[in-house]
């Protein structure tokens, strides 16, 4: 594949930046939740 | 959705993991059609796979802004002002800064094929920069002082302002001589200007930025409850705890 480099990149920057971005949201989700009482979490 | 579908610590329901797993699919087949499956572009050649993941990018960052303004309005607007909905607003508006981003990076990088440069102070690119920028800084205004509400109002007056640039952005080659290419998909004369397998690309990756956008906004606004509810849970605490002092304080003198 021709400039594979930049077509390859552009695919991890994406992906990698929006797998970062999960992982720091699921991370704080559970430091947070677990000091917070069952009535403050609707979804539960 | 029943206490037992979520777990002990975190925002995870059966309904979320099963949007991850599809937007997980999705990603996968995005993958494999654009990276695989998809032909080279006759003028644009290898190049035209990073579309796959700058339009479907473009577009979500588009639909995330507008649910922050539709939200933003509803806790305006209605008579019960339910901080629900804004910290909907917050949260659809934070993926839509990440969407943006990932648009101007992936842009750049198709720009730096396409046209020889990684950037051009053109109508599109300077528009979407500015949008860009625009949102990073309602994404502050969240972050001033102040209780729940204060901070709901004036980010909610922040956002109706901001989508209108939007439209800017979108009609911006059209409005202005572009270096920017006009619109494939949604013409004006209807006219979709693509090959079968390569539109058929795009819907997949439509489909799953739309789950991945979906699945974080949910994430983000469970989050972002549970940050208001901590948030609450100080306060209370250090008000009783100032009324504590202020009935004992007497006795003490």
């Amino acid at each position: 594949m021709e400039d594979a480099g930049f077509i390859i990149g552009s695919y991890v920057i994406t992906f990698g930046a929006i797998a970062v971005y999960a992982w720091r949201v699921l991370r704080r989700s559970r430091r947070i939740t677990t000091r917070v009482p069952d009535e403050a979490k609707p979804w539960t | 959705m029943a206490a037992t579908d979520a777990s002990p610590g975190g925002t995870a329901t059966r309904g979320t993991r099963l949007i991850g797993a599809a937007a997980f699919v999705g990603v996968a087949w995005l993958v494999a059609f654009g990276l695989g499956f998809s032909p080279a572009d006759r003028d644009q050649r290898e190049s035209v796979r990073i579309l796959y993941v700058h339009v479907p990018s473009a577009w979500l960052a588009y639909l995330a802004f507008v649910v922050t303004a539709v939200a933003s309005g509803l806790y305006l607007f209605r008579r019960r002002h339910s901080l629900a909905w804004d910290r909907l607003a917050g949260a659809s508006a934070e993926v839509g800064v990440l969407f943006m981003g990932i648009t101007l990076v992936s842009g750049m990088l198709w720009g730096r094929l396409t046209w020889g440069v990684f950037w051009e102070w053109d109508a599109r690119l300077t528009t979407t920069a500015f949008l860009f920028v625009t949102y990073i800084g309602y994404l502050a205004v969240r972050r001033l002082g102040g209780s729940h509400e204060q901070r709901a109002r004036r980010s909610a007056v922040v956002a109706l302002l901001a989508v209108l640039e939007i439209p800017l952005v979108h009609w911006s080659v059209v409005l202005w001589r572009s270096l920017h290419q006009e619109a494939s998909v949604i013409r004006p004369d209807g006219d979709v200007k693509m090959d079968g397998l390569m539109l058929f690309t795009l819907f997949v990756g439509i489909v799953a930025f739309t789950l991945l956008y979906v699945w974080l906004v949910i994430h983000r606004q469970r989050t972002l409850t549970a940050e208001d509810a901590l948030d609450d849970a100080g306060l209370d605490a250090a008000i009783a705890a100032r009324r504590a002092e202020a009935v004992t304080a007497p006795e003490a003198v």
